[in-house]
């Protein structure tokens, strides 16, 4: 008996697992001959506020838009590596600049959307007062690790690197600071308690699942050099019309203010 | 930029302590999966399996959660250290344990297990303790796989890069390991050190394994027929 059933539940796994991956296969084909899905690479601090345009968009439109966020160095590689993205939402405007140079994307598009903020960030059971004391606090004996991005393909982790040394505590703070791949990580090292202290985007302290988790000093737009931040329609993409069409939704009133609500400053503030 | 020998050499100390704390750690766990009758006994042979189908990016998030200050494996280490697991070596050390478990474990099992049962018979008949036995009949002829899961372990622990990725922190000479300084050295697009490390891995990795496959062989062939 007993193996009776375990032979009929594991035939009905099996079915799941069959009809689960022919669904699948089935959205994909659709994909192909219905209305085009785009595919944007973004990075990190975007992840709220983008997610949210793009479903206002896809009501507005019909046209389904995908993200893939990460580290912008990291994205601009695979992007050189032929990575199938139709846009790219940068945090800086170099990485889209290299990719103009390398014909990976079309120079025309080139558009600054927005201004990424630094925050330092502790969370909210610290008794660290970041809020009063700003990056002060980091020099208290309680603070044993520091969360950055990687500075090397990351332009938070730039803009965190240039913040300490502005204010002079780079050199005291270097073997504290851990770094993360890209800005979530780093904000994810905080807020797990694993390291006490992190420079993340503005745009993630006051992100809906970190809200009420945390406390953060913004770090004065002086002390690193501006997040400008660049959009581009990319060389590789198949929809080209459709990417270009999403990018000037994005410069709209109604996307901009969307942006400006989930942390980041626009470029004409 | 240059090789970084330093991300090398932390990456060889790691292996070494694990590999080593596996072998001490994987006997006993390896001669109770080979000699227990227990009827759930597959149970534990599937848990001690689990890493090698989990995605190392489970391991690392839970290895992440319990080593920090909110879980109270990481409030005792706090309590007893003054800082927390994760960004550490021995954070390392702990994750890379559990990820590598199965590829020593397994070896040893299976060599304990085939080792005939009328010599262990014969060695409790003349009257040697099962600890006796284990040292001087079933260790020996199981040599073959306790090399076997000692270097598969080291060398899994040599190529490991999701759990250190999540747990380690990326800091130099800490937790920066050579799989993720050439990830790091891809994202930067610098192709050329990338590829000269990846290459010294690989052949390390290839020599390291031939050696061992070709120490087996011989252990084969002149050792004691079974």
């Amino acid at each position: 008996m007993r193996k009776a059933i375990g032979s009929v539940s594991s035939a009905v796994l099996a079915a799941c697992m069959v009809l689960s991956s022919t669904r699948g296969w089935a959205q994909e084909k659709q994909a192909k001959k219905g209305a085009p899905e785009l595919v944007v690479a973004a990075a990190a601090d975007l992840s709220t506020a983008l997610k949210e345009i793009g479903e206002g968009y896809e009501k507005k439109t019909g046209v389904k838009v995908n993200f893939s966020f990460g580290a912008s160095g990291a994205l601009t590689q695979q992007i050189q590596n032929g990575a199938p993205f139709d846009l790219f939402f940068s945090a800086d405007m170099d990485y889209p600049r290299q990719l103009i140079t390398a014909g990976d994307a079309d120079g025309a598009s080139l558009y600054q959307y927005a201004v990424g903020k630094l925050v330092l960030w502790v969370p909210a059971d610290s008794s660290l007062d970041v809020e009063h004391r700003g990056m002060n606090v980091l020099l208290d004996s309680s603070v044993k690790k520091i969360a950055i991005a990687n500075p090397e393909h990351a332009p938070y982790g730039r803009a965190a690197v240039a913040a300490l040394k502005h204010a002079g505590l780079y050199d005291r703070l270097a073997d504290r600071l851990v770094l993360g791949e890209n800005i979530s990580q780093a904000a994810q090292f905080v807020e797990s308690g694993n390291a006490q202290a992190g420079f993340v985007a503005f745009a993630h302290a006051i992100a809906p699942a970190m809200r009420g988790k945390g406390k953060y000093w913004e770090v004065p737009v002086d002390f690193y050099p501006p997040l400008a931040q660049g959009m581009i329609v990319l060389s590789h993409s198949r929809h080209k019309k459709e990417a270009a069409e999403f990018l000037e939704y994005v410069k709209t009133k109604e996307a901009a203010e969307l942006l400006r609500k989930y942390g980041f400053a626009l470029p004409r503030d | 930029m240059a090789i970084d020998w330093q991300a090398f050499w932390l990456t060889i100390q790691l292996a070494i302590t694990v590999s080593a704390i596996l072998l001490f750690l994987g006997l006993p766990v390896a001669y109770w999966i080979a000699f227990s009758r227990w009827r759930w006994k597959f149970l534990v042979e599937a848990v001690v399996a689990l890493p090698i189908v989990l995605p190392p990016t489970v391991l690392g998030f839970y290895v992440l959660i319990a080593l920090g200050p909110r879980s109270p494996l990481g409030r005792w280490w706090v309590s007893l250290t003054g800082h927390t697991l994760a960004f550490t070596f021995s954070g390392l050390v702990i994750g890379s344990i559990l990820y590598s478990l199965p590829f020593a474990v397994q070896p040893f099992a299976a060599s304990f297990d085939g080792v005939d049962r009328k010599l262990i018979a014969a060695s409790a008949t003349l009257g040697a303790s099962p600890l006796r036995t284990f040292f001087r009949v079933i260790a020996p002829v199981s040599v073959p796989g306790l090399i076997t899961g000692t270097a598969l372990s080291f060398a899994h622990t040599m190529g490991e890069f999701g759990v250190v990725l999540m747990v380690g922190g990326n800091i130099p000479g800490v937790t920066r390991t050579v799989s993720i300084d050439i990830f790091d050295r891809v994202q930067a697009s610098d192709y050329a050190t990338a590829n000269e490390t990846a290459l010294l891995l690989l052949a390390f990795s290839f020599a390291m394994l031939a050696v061992v496959y070709g120490v087996n062989r011989k252990a084969w062939v002149i050792g004691p027929v079974k």
